[in-house]
C-alpha cells in the first residue's frame, strides 16, 4: 500500500528540484505524445529545446527568446505577488490588452509630432490602462466581496471586444485602405520601442522585466509589504493579527499585477507587434500564470521559467512548420509542464511511504 | 458480579514513525466500574482508546472482552461488541434536528417518530434533558454533548468511553453529567473516563490508570489519592505552584465602557455591553464556555476588530479605531487562542514568526525595510528564555509541539514589555510543566506592573492566577469579583448555570 505522509518541514531540496523534474517528465510524456502522432519523439524534443538556441537559424531565434520571454516575465512577476497572498488575478490577458490600447492611443494621439516625451507618456498610459482594468475586480472584491477570479477573467473578454472595436473604429489607420488595425508604431519614430542594441531583441520591455525581477526580489525578501504578502498567503488570520490590512493588500497586489501586465502590452504593441489589431493578444496573460507557478512564485525562478516558456513557444513554432506537429499538440505539451509541476509539487510537503495502511 | 473483567488489555503496543505511542499497556475494567485514564497531552491516551474503538490496530498485545478475544477491525465491530464512544469533538450537523442527527449515526435507524420516543425515554431515564425536535445549531456545547451521549446509549453499550467530556461544560452541567454516569455505572455499564482534571476524577472514578510517554506509570484509587500525587505521577516531576507576592493594583490601564460589537464571523457571538476596568499589576481572569464571545473580545482588544469610539480606553486614551500595530506601539499586546494560523503562521520559520508581532516594538523594521538579523536574535531570545524545544529559529512553526509553540507565542509577547497583555487560552493543550511555566511568566509580568486579561476555559487556571474573576456568557460579561473567595457554584452561576436546563421541564 502506498500512502502519503506529511513532512514535518517542507523539503528545500524538493522545492528546488521539482521544476527540473517537471521539465524532464514533460519531455518524456511529450515525447510519447509526439510518438503517438507518428513523429520521432527525439527529433521533436530536440526541435523544441535545441533548435532555437543552437540550431542553424539560432541567430534569428535567440532575440526572439527575449522578445517572447520579456512580457511573460513582466506579467508573471506581477501575478506572483498576488498569488503569494492568495489573490487570484486570472485576467492579466485583459490588462495586457488595455495597457496596449491606452499606450498606443496615447502615442497615436500625438501623431505625427516627433518629441522625446511621447514614449515616456505612452509607458505611463500603458501602465495606467492595465492598472485601471485590474482595479475593477479589486474594487468589486473589497467593496462587495465578489470573486476576483471570475471578474478578472470575464474582463478579458470585455477587453477583447474593446480591442476589436478600437481596431475597427477609433484607432483604425486612416491611411490603411480600410483594413482593420491602427497605424504601425514601428514607422513612428517617437513611439517606436525598437531594439536598444540592434539585432539582440533587447527592447525596453526586456529592461522593464529585469527591473521588475529585482524589484520583486527586494520587496519580498526585505520589505514589510512583501512580508505582509507572504504571511497573508500562508495564514490570513495571522496576517490580520500582525496588522496587515487585507483591503489595501488586495488593492496593491491587483493593481501591481495589472500595472505590469499593462506595461507588457504597451512594450509589445509599440515594439514587436507594432500596431493594434484584432488578434493582437496571443495569450501571454494566460501563459504567464504557468510561468509564475513554474518559477515557484519566486522572482528568479520566474525569470528562468519565462525564458523556458518562451523557448517552448519558439521551438513549438519550429516543430509546427518543420515537422508538421499540430498546434494543439504544442499546447498540450505546454500544459503538461504545469500539470507535472503541480503534481510533483506535492512532494515538497509530503513524502511517499510504502507499507501497511492505517487509520491514525 | 463475576471476577472476569469486562475489558482486559494486555501488552498493547503501537508505534508511529519516531514515537512509541503505547508501550505494552495493560489495564482491566470491571463491569460497572468507572475507570479513569489519566495522562498529559501526548501520553498515549487517545491512541489507546482508538485501539479499543477499532480506529487503530495495535502492533502487539491482545484485548479481551468478557474473557473472549476482542480485535475490532473497525468502529462498527467495536460498537457491535458493546463499545460506545463520545468524542471530544462532536460530529453533528448543525442544520439537522437532534433526532435526525442520531438517526444518521445508526446502522438500522427506526422511523423518526419511534426514534424520538426512544430519545425521550433515554433522556428521562438518565436525567439528560434534551428535546429530539430541536435543531442542533441552536444547542449549547453541553446539549450537543448530550446528543452524542444519547446516541451511544441507544446502542446499549457495555463500555462507554468518554474523551475529555467536561472541557466544554459549566460546573452545573458537569454535575448533571456525573449523575448520569453514576446511574449508568450502577446499572452495570463500565465507563472509561479520559481526563486530566484531577478533582473530577477523584469525585467520579473507582480506579485510575496513569499513562506517561506511552507507558503505564501507576494505578490508584482516585478517592484515596491526592490530586497532587496524581499530578506528579502524570508529569513525573514535582510540580511548582506559581507564586506571587501580594501587592496593591495601580492606576487603571484598560477601561471598557459598554463595549458592544457585532462578531466578524457569521456564527460568532456579538459582544454586549461589556464594562470593566483593569489596573496596573492586576490579573483579570475571564471564564466562560467556549463560543460565548471570547474570540470577539480578544479581537476587539487586539485591534483586529475595530469598535465604536469611546468604548475602549487605554491609559485614558481612546483606541477603538486603531489597528493591531498602532496598539502594539502603545503597549497593548495580545496572544490569541489558535496557535497555528492565528498567533503564528504554520509554514513560516520562528524568525519570521518573531517578526510577525515584534517588528515595531523590537525595532526589527526601519522605514519599511526588515532587519532579519535582529528578528533572528529576537527569536533566539524567546527560545532561550522560554525554554522552547526546537533545533533553532530557522524551523517552521508547525514543526514544534503544541506546548513549545505556545511557549514561543506567549514568550514573544511577554518579552516585548507590554503595558497590557491579553491572552486567550494561554495553556490550552499544553502539558502541566509547560503550563506552570507559562502561568509563572504571566504572574511575573503582573508583578512588574503589566495589566493582564487572561481569557480561559480552565477554571482551575483562572482561580490560580486571577486577582478578579468575571465570566462571559452570551457575549455579556458578569461584574468581576475578587477571585479568592469565589466558590465553584458561584462561578458556575456566573457562567450562565446549566445551559438548556429549562428544556427538561417543557
Amino acid at each position: 500500500m502506498i500512502r502519503l505522509e506529511k513532512r514535518p518541514e517542507p523539503s528545500r531540496a524538493f522545492s528546488l528540484a521539482t521544476p527540473l523534474l517537471a521539465v524532464v517528465a514533460t519531455m518524456v510524456f511529450g515525447g510519447l505524445l509526439f510518438m503517438a502522432l507518428g513523429k520521432d519523439p527525439l527529433t521533436s524534443i530536440q526541435t523544441i529545446f535545441w533548435e532555437p538556441l543552437f540550431g542553424e537559424f539560432a541567430f534569428y531565434y535567440r532575440p526572439q527568446l527575449l522578445i517572447k520571454g520579456a512580457p511573460l516575465v513582466l506579467i508573471a512577476i506581477g501575478l506572483s505577488l498576488g498569488f503569494k497572498a492568495g489573490i487570484w488575478n486570472i485576467g492579466a490577458e485583459g490588462q495586457y490588452i488595455m495597457g496596449a490600447l491606452f499606450g498606443a492611443g496615447m502615442g497615436l494621439a500625438f501623431y505625427p509630432l516627433e518629441a522625446w516625451y511621447i514614449f515616456p507618456l505612452m509607458v505611463m498610459a500603458g501602465a495606467f490602462g492595465g492598472w485601471i482594468w485590474a482595479m475593477i475586480p479589486a474594487f468589486l472584491k473589497v467593496r462587495f466581496g465578489t470573486n476576483e477570479i471570475l471578474v478578472s477573467l470575464m474582463l478579458v473578454y470585455v477587453a477583447e471586444q474593446f480591442l476589436a472595436s478600437m481596431s475597427l473604429g477609433l484607432l483604425k489607420n486612416p491611411e490603411g485602405f480600410g483594413f482593420p488595425g491602427s497605424r504601425n508604431l514601428q514607422q513612428y519614430e517617437s513611439a517606436f520601442n525598437g531594439d536598444l542594441i540592434e539585432g539582440t531583441g533587447m527592447h525596453w520591455g526586456v529592461v522593464a522585466a529585469m527591473i521588475a525581477v529585482i524589484f520583486a526580489y527586494v520587496l519580498l525578501s526585505k520589505h514589510r509589504l512583501g512580508f505582509a504578502i507572504r504571511v497573508t498567503g500562508e495564514a490570513p488570520r495571522a496576517a490580520k493579527f500582525s496588522g496587515v490590512n487585507p483591503t489595501r493588500l488586495v488593492l496593491f497586489c491587483m493593481g501591481m499585477s495589472g500595472l505590469l501586465a499593462g506595461l507588457a502590452g504597451l512594450f509589445e504593441v509599440s515594439g514587436p507587434a507594432g500596431q493594434v489589431t484584432i488578434d493582437f493578444n496571443v495569450g501571454y496573460g494566460f501563459t504567464a500564470i504557468i510561468v509564475a507557478f513554474l518559477g515557484r512564485l519566486h522572482p528568479v525562478g520566474i525569470l528562468l521559467a519565462g525564458l523556458l516558456m518562451a523557448l517552448t513557444y519558439i521551438g513549438g513554432d519550429i516543430a509546427q512548420s518543420n515537422l508538421g506537429l499540430p498546434a494543439a499538440a504544442i499546447q498540450v505539451f505546454q500544459g503538461m509542464l504545469l500539470f507535472f509541476l503541480l503534481a510533483l509539487d506535492m512532494f515538497t510537503n509530503y513524502r511517499l511511504r510504502f507499507g501497511r495502511a492505517e487509520v491514525a | 458480579m463475576t471476577d472476569t473483567p469486562l475489558l482486559d488489555l494486555t501488552g498493547l503496543t503501537k508505534a508511529y514513525p519516531g514515537v512509541v505511542a503505547n508501550d505494552s499497556v495493560s489495564l482491566a475494567i470491571m463491569p460497572g466500574e468507572v475507570h479513569a485514564l489519566l495522562g498529559e497531552n501526548g501520553a498515549g491516551k487517545s491512541t489507546l482508546v482508538k485501539m479499543i474503538y477499532g480506529l487503530v490496530k495495535p502492533d502487539a498485545g491482545s484485548m479481551k472482552m468478557n474473557g473472549e478475544a476482542f480485535a475490532p477491525a473497525e468502529p462498527r465491530a467495536a460498537r457491535a461488541a458493546g463499545v460506545g464512544m463520545v468524542f471530544q469533538h462532536f460530529s453533528l450537523f448543525d442544520a439537522l434536528t437532534v433526532a435526525e442527527n442520531i438517526a444518521l449515526g445508526m446502522e438500522n435507524a427506526p422511523k423518526l417518530n419511534a426514534l424520538s420516543q426512544q430519545i425521550r425515554d433515554v433522556s428521562d431515564t438518565y436525567g439528560l434533558p434534551l428535546s429530539p425536535d430541536r435543531v442542533v445549531g441552536d444547542l449549547s456545547a453541553g446539549e450537543r454533548q448530550r446528543v452524542e451521549i444519547i446516541r451511544c446509549l441507544l446502542q446499549e453499550p457495555k463500555l462507554l468511553i468518554m474523551d475529555e467530556p467536561t472541557s466544554v461544560l459549566t460546573p452545573q452541567e458537569v454535575e448533571i453529567l456525573f449523575k448520569t454516569l453514576r446511574k449508568l455505572s450502577a446499572e452495570g455499564t463500565a465507563i472509561l473516563y479520559i481526563s486530566h482534571k484531577l478533582e473530577e476524577i477523584r469525585a467520579l472514578c473507582d480506579g485510575a490508570t496513569i499513562l506517561r510517554l506511552g507507558k503505564v506509570v501507576g494505578e490508584c484509587v482516585p478517592a484515596e489519592t491526592s490530586a497532587r500525587d496524581m499530578a506528579e505521577m502524570m508529569v513525573g516531576t514535582v510540580l511548582q505552584t506559581p507564586t506571587r507576592a501580594g501587592k496593591t493594583p495601580g492606576e487603571v490601564v484598560l477601561e471598557l465602557k459598554s463595549l458592544s460589537a457585532k462578531s466578524q464571523s457569521a456564527f460568532g457571538m456579538p459582544l454586549r455591553d461589556i464594562s470593566v476596568e483593569v489596573r496596573r499589576g492586576e490579573v483579570l481572569g475571564i471564564g466562560g464556555v467556549a463560543g460565548n464571545g471570547q474570540d470577539e473580545l480578544l479581537a476587539a482588544l487586539s485591534g483586529e476588530m475595530l469598535t465604536t469610539p469611546g468604548m475602549i480606553l487605554f491609559q485614558g486614551r481612546e483606541v477603538g479605531l486603531l489597528g493591531p500595530n498602532p496598539r502594539r506601539g502603545l503597549g497593548i499586546l495580545t496572544a490569541p487562542e489558535e496557535r497555528l494560523g492565528h498567533a503564528a503562521a504554520p509554514d513560516m520559520s520562528l524568525t519570521e514568526n518573531a517578526m510577525l508581532t515584534g517588528a515595531a516594538r523590537e525595532g526589527l523594521e526601519k522605514g519599511g525595510l526588515l532587519n532579519w538579523g535582529a528578528a533572528r536574535q529576537f527569536a533566539e531570545k524567546i527560545i532561550a528564555q522560554f525554554d522552547v524545544r526546537t533545533p533553532g529559529p530557522g524551523n517552521a512553526a508547525r514543526s514544534l509541539s503544541g506546548g513549545n509553540l505556545q511557549k514561543f507565542v506567549i514568550g514573544r509577547e511577554v518579552l516585548q514589555r507590554p503595558e497590557l497583555l491579553v491572552v486567550n487560552q494561554p495553556t490550552w493543550g499544553v502539558d502541566a510543566s509547560a503550563a506552570a511555566s507559562i502561568r509563572q511568566a504571566l504572574l511575573d509580568l503582573a508583578e512588574n506592573g503589566t495589566a493582564l486579561v487572561v481569557i480561559s476555559q480552565d477554571l482551575d487556571e483562572l482561580m490560580e492566577i486571577s486577582d478578579r474573576f468575571a465570566a462571559l456568557n452570551e457575549g455579556r460579561l458578569s461584574p468581576p469579583r475578587p477571585a479568592h473567595d469565589l466558590t465553584v457554584d458561584e462561578i458556575g452561576l456566573m457562567m450562565g448555570g446549566a445551559h438548556g436546563m429549562e428544556v427538561a421541564h417543557v
